[in-house]
């Protein structure tokens, strides 16, 4: 539970993710996801209630120590390194979870750089990699994002509204992209999202929250149609949603 | 970004720059000479107030007291004990470094402006006590003639050994800005909860920009002891930490080497205005507003946009 000013942001929400899954939250605006995220990620730290990774209390971890147990995650509102190129802020990434942060005296340009331009190319941003990030579309910092969050090589990725903003070209390359990450590197991945064919198209579950609470946990067919879905999202008609 | 400085043609004109630097004693007056030194190590201090302020993104307001205890650190190890001169030049940086740990460790737990606010509080307690200790410290007297060596108590002598010093300085500087930690502090200074969520410890990064910073301060303020065989408590007074955040602003506080030419610029208006006129502070800020106004990015950053304007249209011509 988390609370604002004692507005209950989060109250009663309850998610669990297996390995492998591509899990999908969503709800109307100002249902809490966010928070959720936050609270997961650390950037937040939960009043009552327990996060659990792999068996393990990561309740109230600062993010550098959640993201050192290789959760990951990328940000609704774009968070990139405005000043440097898209290149370094992947390299930044990937050298801090290699420890290198503290090394003082070796130049960056000799470490990291393969990997760097690997998973440059996976993305699809090698080609603009000397671009300064600032300077990017909307769509490409989004994948940036994305990037930045693969070089801390995640077992469990969170994405949060990954393709908001993006127009429809971007969004399916970004939906191809997330698919493939499963795929390739068997992520487990949780994702937030707005547009119900992606969340109908990739999720393997969807957990829906309303006003800070989980209504409904299950498979896309079992909340496709569930009334308390609908009574949210539709206010009440019985059409299911898509 | 720190610019490549040291390769291609940027390596040739740092030998020029350096080869003519070395020349300036034989061509010039002692006067002027003097003058040098003191750029260059005001230009040494604007710079090491530019790492945790230009690439770090932290609020180093008060940096002047890092300057001010380097120097005071080594008139007073020369004058107080029977310790080595040479010896006096390496306690007094790290005298420095210490209390910026220890003001670190207290200003680092706020963020933005309050940093800056907190941190002038401090210092101005550090120039209290300085000011008014008349027994240790000579108070607002501070200390006269305090002896150096005599291989660098000449003019010229002092020149060379603030010129090989700031160079070195510089040089470490730059070597660490091209670091992974370097790219971090810039990736913090960017953003420091994107910093987090990639799993870096952003306090501690930003705590060790601050003792970094405070090192090299306190070099400045050892130099200023070879050169001018004075301290006194003028030199950590905010006013001067002032004045090198606008040689920092002024010069460019995104480029590496935009501090020194703005402290040059301050020194230059400094020196030749103030036998004009006191009122030199007000052709530098009408300077300053101009610079702020029209070239938001400093000099050397109005500088950099130029040259890579040039390269693009040079590119696109072939």
């Amino acid at each position: 539970m988390k609370s604002f000013d004692g507005f209950k942001a989060v109250n009663n929400a309850n998610l669990d993710v297996q390995k492998g899954e591509i899990i999908a939250v969503i709800g109307p605006n100002g249902a809490g996801k966010t928070t959720l995220f936050n609270l997961i990620s650390g950037i937040l730290k939960p009043d009552s209630g327990q996060v659990l990774f792999k068996g393990e209390d990561i309740t109230g971890l600062s993010p550098h120590e959640v993201c050192r147990k290789r959760i990951s995650r990328s940000f609704q509102v774009v968070n990139v390194f405005n000043r440097l190129t898209i290149f370094e802020n992947t390299q930044i990434s990937i050298l801090s979870r290699e420890r290198h942060t503290w090394n003082l005296f070796t130049p960056s340009s000799t470490l990291a750089v393969d990997e760097t331009n690997e998973l440059l190319k996976n993305v699809g941003l090698y080609e603009k990699k000397d671009s300064v990030s600032g300077s990017l579309s909307h769509g490409d910092r989004k994948v940036l994002e994305i990037a930045m969050a693969l070089g801390g090589n995640p077992e469990f990725l969170i994405l949060d509204e990954p393709t908001a903003g993006m127009s429809p070209e971007e969004t399916t390359r970004c939906i191809n992209l997330i698919q493939g990450l499963r795929e390739k590197f068997g992520l487990t991945i949780l994702f937030c999202e707005h547009d119900m064919e992606i969340v109908f198209g990739i999720a393997s579950r969807i957990m829906v929250m309303v006003r800070g609470a989980t209504i409904v946990q299950g498979t896309c067919e079992e909340v496709r149609c569930n009334e308390a879905v609908q009574d949210a999202y539709l206010g009440g008609s019985d059409v299911c949603l898509m | 970004m720190a610019t490549g400085i040291l390769n291609g043609k940027g390596r040739i004109w740092l030998i020029v720059a350096l080869v003519a630097l070395c020349l300036v004693p034989f061509a010039l007056p002692r006067f002027y000479v003097y003058l040098l030194s003191i750029i260059l190590l005001y230009g040494l201090f604007a710079m090491s107030n530019n790492f945790p302020l230009g690439f770090g993104g932290i609020y180093q307001l008060h940096h002047a007291v890092f300057y001010g205890v380097g120097a005071y650190g080594t008139a007073l190890v020369i004058t107080k004990s029977g310790l080595s001169p040479w010896l006096a030049f390496l306690v007094g940086p790290l005298v420095a470094a210490a209390l910026s740990l220890v003001m670190g460790l207290i200003c680092i737990r706020l963020s933005k402006l309050y940093f800056g606010m907190l941190q002038i509080s401090l210092g101005s307690l550090v120039w209290a006590v300085v000011y008014r200790w008349y027994s240790f410290t000579g108070g607002d007297d501070g200390i006269h003639g305090i002896s150096v060596p005599d291989i660098i108590s000449s003019y010229q002598g002092a020149y060379y050994f603030t010129l090989v010093v700031t160079a070195v300085s510089l040089f470490i500087l730059y070597r660490i800005l091209k670091s992974p930690y370097g790219s971090t502090l810039q990736g913090i200074r960017d953003n420091p909860v994107r910093s987090a969520m990639i799993g870096v410890n952003v306090k501690r990064h930003q705590l060790l920009a601050l003792i970094i910073a405070g090192f090299f301060a306190g070099v400045a303020g050892t130099l200023f002891v070879v050169v001018d065989n004075t301290v006194f408590p003028d030199m950590m007074f905010w006013t001067l930490s002032m004045e090198a955040v606008i040689m920092c602003l002024l010069g460019g506080w995104l480029t590496f080497l935009g501090p020194m030419l703005g402290a040059a610029l301050i020194v230059l208006i400094r020196t030749f205005v103030s036998t004009y006129t006191v009122y030199w502070a007000l052709v530098l800020g009408i300077i300053f507003m101009l610079v702020i106004f029209f070239l938001p990015n400093g000099v050397l950053g109005w500088i950099e946009t130029l040259f890579k304007g040039k390269t693009k249209l040079v590119e696109a011509k072939e």
